[in-house]
């Protein structure tokens, strides 16, 4: 079957700086897919180029067929991204704030609110549909980024970083949610250096360090592959990137 | 790709970022409203009441006004200049730095073109609604002709647009907030004071009336001006192809310079 995303060669300078340095994979239909890297390595300047918000340097992104060089709106329809930045709409409503995001992407006004009553309804908002953005709990912040990201019933979800800073409670709400959405045979790409995230999440799974994917395959296949079976995955992670401190 | 004009690219998605703003602005709407509508009430009695008292007519155009009547316009003209322009410097700096608004929308089908062509609509509106605030205040104390001054309805608009252009370009080159008080310094204050607002230029030595020509307040000033004596004349044209030039000058700058700050 071909693949949904298919990345070839990617690449991305910024001046003599290689941030993406020649970058390959696929995600299959219904995948879900890890990029795990420590801070620095190219996860978001990737996520970014396949989100069509960055011009790449070199190298292309297929989505569904389409090329980001060539259909960057056609691939944007399709796309539901979900943010590592909180950036709803403070002067909006819960609601409203999925109402404006769907006006985006031409959704008549009936069938917004339609979508955004059941989204509204299935990340349990329903308490804070007409507080404002500021009122909510960094938890809540992020569902509401997720049900945003559903808004255009999306054919592939990007997940930059769903859950940092949140605590376990909500981090495993979230969880449950992309797990459901899983099951349900939606194609996601997870973005994480929270390595038990991606080991609990992730079908397949590649680690990036300095622009470079430095390994991939099944959570199971590194461990086995790495440590003998016998660790985890975040022992996989730290013998291949080291154990030096990163800063962007 | 390239195109001469960076406004070729854009699509009517831009609509929905100026339904966005006009939005958000109807949220905020006390904050928005107000201003336009008791500034102009406040330059009446400081100026008009005050300092009118003190001065004697005005001689304007071969005619002699009252202080009052001549400021009027220029009210109005200062008005769209102030609103529109800050609504793009201030408001597209904020969704740009703090709120993070482009990096959410740029995700959906709008382009870096269609929001930014959207945030120098929404600036133009907010010049058009300061524009004809001003002008229903100006019209209730007498100080406005009929129906030439309804030209200053889509003088306005189109007038806002310029500055809302202006304000994204600021916003474009500013790296904190607070070096957006240098364009206030250098370009808008001057403007505010120098464009035949307060006084005419016809009585000023050479450089001061080229300097004035140079300056787009001076170009809005006089249409409304003749606009609101009830005097428009043909000569008034070079004063809007001036306008209509630099809106679409400025608008390709302004998005071309936001377009790389937003996308790196």
């Amino acid at each position: 079957m071909d693949p949904v995303i298919k990345v070839t060669d990617l690449r991305k300078n910024y001046g003599g700086l290689r941030a993406v340095n020649g970058v390959d994979f696929e995600i299959g239909r219904g995948e879900c897919f890890g990029l795990l890297g420590p801070n620095g390595a190219g996860k978001t300047t990737t996520v970014k180029m396949l989100t069509c918000a960055l011009p790449l340097s070199g190298g292309d992104i297929t989505v569904e067929g389409m090329s980001v060089n060539k259909d960057p709106r056609g691939i944007k329809y399709i796309l539901g991204v979900c943010p590592q930045e909180v950036n709803l709409d403070p002067d909006f409503s819960v609601l409203k704030n999925l109402l404006v995001y769907s006006r985006y992407f031409d959704i008549p006004y009936s069938e917004a609110r339609k979508r955004a009553v059941e989204l509204i309804d299935r990340f349990h908002l329903h308490d804070k549909l007409e507080r404002p953005i500021e009122d909510l709990s960094g938890g809540l912040k992020k569902r509401l980024l997720l049900a945003r990201a559903l808004i255009n019933r999306p054919r592939v979800l990007i997940l930059d970083e769903p859950t940092t800073g949140l605590d376990p409670q909500s981090r495993r709400q979230i969880w449950d949610e992309v797990r459901g959405m899983k099951s349900n045979g939606l194609t996601t790409l997870l973005t994480t250096h929270y390595i038990e995230e991606a080991e609990l999440l992730c079908d397949r799974l590649v680690i990036v360090d300095a622009g470079k994917i430095v390994e991939q395959g099944t959570p199971q296949e590194l461990i086995l592959k790495h440590l003998d079976g016998k660790g985890n995955l975040e022992d996989v992670f730290l013998k291949l990137t080291g154990r030096n401190l990163r800063d962007e | 790709m390239n195109k001469i004009c960076v406004l070729q690219e854009v699509s009517y998605r831009a609509w929905h970022m100026w339904r966005r703003n006009i939005d958000v602005s109807l949220v905020t709407w006390k904050t928005n409203v107000l201003p336009p509508l008791l500034e102009p009430v406040l330059y009446i009695l400081a100026f008009g009441i005050g300092l009118g008292a003190y001065v004697q007519k005005i001689s304007f155009d071969g005619r002699a006004y009252d202080y009052l009547t001549f400021l009027a316009p220029g009210m109005i003209a200062v008005g769209v200049m102030f609103h529109a322009t800050f609504d793009t410097m201030y408001g597209a700096f904020v969704r740009l730095r703090y709120q993070k608004t482009f990096d959410a929308i740029i995700n959906t089908p709008l382009s870096a073109e269609d929001i930014l062509a959207g945030e120098i609509l929404s600036g133009g509106t907010k010049g058009l609604f300061a524009g004809a605030a001003i002008l229903l205040i100006v019209t209730l104390f007498g100080l406005a002709s009929y129906p030439s001054s309804l030209i200053i309805l889509p003088l306005s608009a189109l007038a806002g647009l310029m500055f809302a252009s202006f304000g994204l370009y600021f916003a474009a080159q500013a790296p904190y907030i607070d070096n957006l008080n240098l364009p206030i310094f250098l370009f808008i204050n001057p403007m505010f004071l120098f464009s035949g607002t307060f006084f005419p230029l016809d009585g000023m030595p050479g450089w001061v009336r080229l300097t004035a020509e140079l300056l787009p307040l001076t170009h809005l000033v006089n249409i409304t001006r003749a606009a609101t004596f009830g005097r428009l004349h043909a000569g008034l044209f070079r004063d809007l192809v001036y306008i209509l030039v630099l809106a679409v000058i400025v608008a390709c700058l302004s998005i071309n310079k936001m377009k790389a700050r937003l996308i790196k």
